[in-house]
């Protein structure tokens, strides 16, 4: 049990310090690739190619003064970062980052609690998050801010719905909620990845997965050309820090689970070992969020709610209905 | 960047894309084909597409759009008219300037100030000159009118100083001594045309 405990906490801590860190490095990567999709030189001064610039912007962020508005709620506007930071690395305790391996004849599962409904557990704390937003807008005393949180409600309810239809055809395929079951579903090789069975799941979930994560088509909630920052407008230093550290630590939750619900997760894939496969297939799907930010333009929020219960809804049921009967007769 | 870029004046609309705009759909049903249209069509992926090959070309050809200004500059077209320059004579090191105040005269913010005096050599020299640049609006009438092509407008934009008063004091802007041999010939507002030999013609001094 003793050492369970120590095996459990070790992996939160490698979990919550990497993601911390890699969270952090994604917005390098965010603005150098964004940079050269616009034909400009992203971060350049700060080291060697910009790299530490993510230091001096940290430095910036944690000793920047903590200000609450005069007229915001205060506990309230104080504790919502933290619902979004936290949330996003709960959210990742049920995800398995990588097959399982040796060190020293002591088998390692790089997954922190390995539940029978991992993949629900996943999506609800992620849902979960979109509360940070929600009432870190409502209680800011500032009309951006309340746009920005009503937006979020609307968000959260126009693609919660096609994330829980769309990811239901695969789960009654495999049979299981544990991401693990799934993994194993597909260790056939190439042709064994859902997203071969699943195309329009996949689509779905993608669509959805960027609206969970706020990404640029979808990003409503802060969208500057209308809401000046929205739910972040009275949110400065750390507290701000905050909701983008919870932002690209759900990116990432996000690619991992497409990658193992869609992409074959950490199966071996030809040659490549497994770690490496995922590490790849999530490295991808993050710039494919990049990519469609520099290329792709914001929705109205009418249109993403027409769009996700008129169009993508309606989609996702049919789609559970074709796999439904076509597993009854075979 | 070559400067022949900037001296291009022919700017027409020969580059311009033309978007076709197409009517917009009222009924429902074109509503839905537009939908279906560019929802399933190739307009989405084009984007992308267009995207990366910004990106390819900017990682690996180096198409950047991004200057690093105080290390870069972009080459100023010698028609610019910046801070003026008293350029000297080449072989000499005398001043161009003769003082016959044209300059000042026709000066139209009136910022020229100039003071002369017969030097030993019985002939006129400048004593002060001064051109308050805060006053000064750059129209180049001064480097037009100058008979010498004394005063001309250099390319120094960058007019950053604790003080005005920093401009105006003649030797910042005359071509000091040791710096003649890379004194380049003025070719910009009023300066003489690059075939102003072929256009003399001689003094008729029959009548």
């Amino acid at each position: 049990m003793d050492s369970y405990m120590i095996e459990t906490v070790a992996k939160v801590m490698v979990v919550l310090l990497v993601f911390s860190a890699l969270a952090g490095f994604t917005t390098y990567i965010e603005r150098k690739i964004l940079a050269f999709m616009q034909r400009r030189l992203g971060p350049t001064h700060v080291g060697p190619f910009g790299v530490i610039q993510i230091l001096a912007d940290g430095i910036k962020l944690f000793t920047k003064e903590d200000f609450v508005p005069a007229n915001a709620v205060r506990p309230i506007f104080m504790i919502a970062p933290v619902i979004t930071a936290a949330t996003a690395f709960i959210a990742m305790t049920a995800v398995p980052f990588f097959p399982q391996f040796e060190v020293m004849g002591y088998t390692v599962r790089p997954i922190i609690a390995d539940i029978n409904v991992g993949l629900l557990f996943v999506l609800g704390a992620m849902a979960t998050g979109l509360y940070g937003p929600l009432l870190g807008g409502m209680a800011q005393a500032n009309k951006w801010g309340l746009l920005g949180g009503a937006r979020t409600a609307i968000q959260l309810l126009s693609y919660e719905v096609v994330t829980g239809l769309s990811i239901l055809a695969p789960i009654m395929l495999v049979g299981s909620l544990s991401l693990i079951d799934i993994n194993d579903y597909q260790s056939g090789g190439f042709f064994s990845w859902l997203i071969w069975t699943q195309p329009v799941a996949f689509f779905l979930f993608l669509i959805a997965a960027y609206a969970e994560t706020n990404r640029t088509p979808f990003d409503l909630l802060e969208h500057e050309a209308e809401v000046i920052s929205g739910y972040a407008t009275e949110y400065s230093g750390m507290r701000w820090g905050m909701f983008f550290i919870g932002e690209y630590a759900n990116l990432f939750t996000v690619s991992f689970l497409t990658a193992l619900i869609f992409l074959g997760g950490y199966n071996d894939w030809a040659f490549i070992p497994g770690w490496v496969a995922i590490l790849l297939k999530v490295g991808f799907l993050i710039f494919l969020f990049l990519w469609t930010r520099a290329s792709w333009p914001h929705i109205r929020p009418d249109q993403l709610m027409w769009f996700c219960w008129k169009v993508l809804m309606p989609l996702a049921i049919v789609n559970i209905l074709i796999t439904g009967f076509v597993m009854m007769l075979i | 960047m070559n400067i022949d870029k900037t001296n291009d004046r022919n700017i027409g609309n020969s580059e311009y894309i033309h978007i076709a705009i197409d009517d917009y759909p009222t009924t429902p049903m074109q509503h839905f084909k537009q939908v279906v249209k560019r929802g399933f069509g190739t307009e989405l992926f084009g984007g992308l597409k267009i995207t990366f090959g910004i990106m390819l070309k900017a990682l690996f050809k180096r198409q950047m759009h991004t200057l690093k200004y105080p290390q870069e500059k972009l080459p100023v077209s010698s028609r610019y008219r910046a801070v003026h320059k008293i350029l000297g004579l080449l072989e000499s090191g005398e001043n161009r300037c003769i003082g016959c105040g044209l300059c000042e005269k026709i000066c139209i913010a009136n910022c020229i100030k100039m003071d002369t005096k017969i030097d030993k050599n019985h002939r006129k020299e400048v004593s002060e000159y001064s051109i308050n640049l805060g006053r000064c609006i750059f129209c180049g009438y001064c480097a037009e009118v100058c008979p010498e092509l004394a005063i001309v407008h250099g390319g120094r934009y960058e007019n950053v100083s604790e003080q005005r008063e920093h401009f105006v004091i003649k030797d910042d802007l005359l071509t000091p001594l040791d710096k003649l041999s890379t004194q380049v010939e003025y070719d910009g507002f009023g300066a003489v045309s690059p075939d102003a030999d072929d256009k003399i013609e001689k003094t008729p001094l029959s009548y």
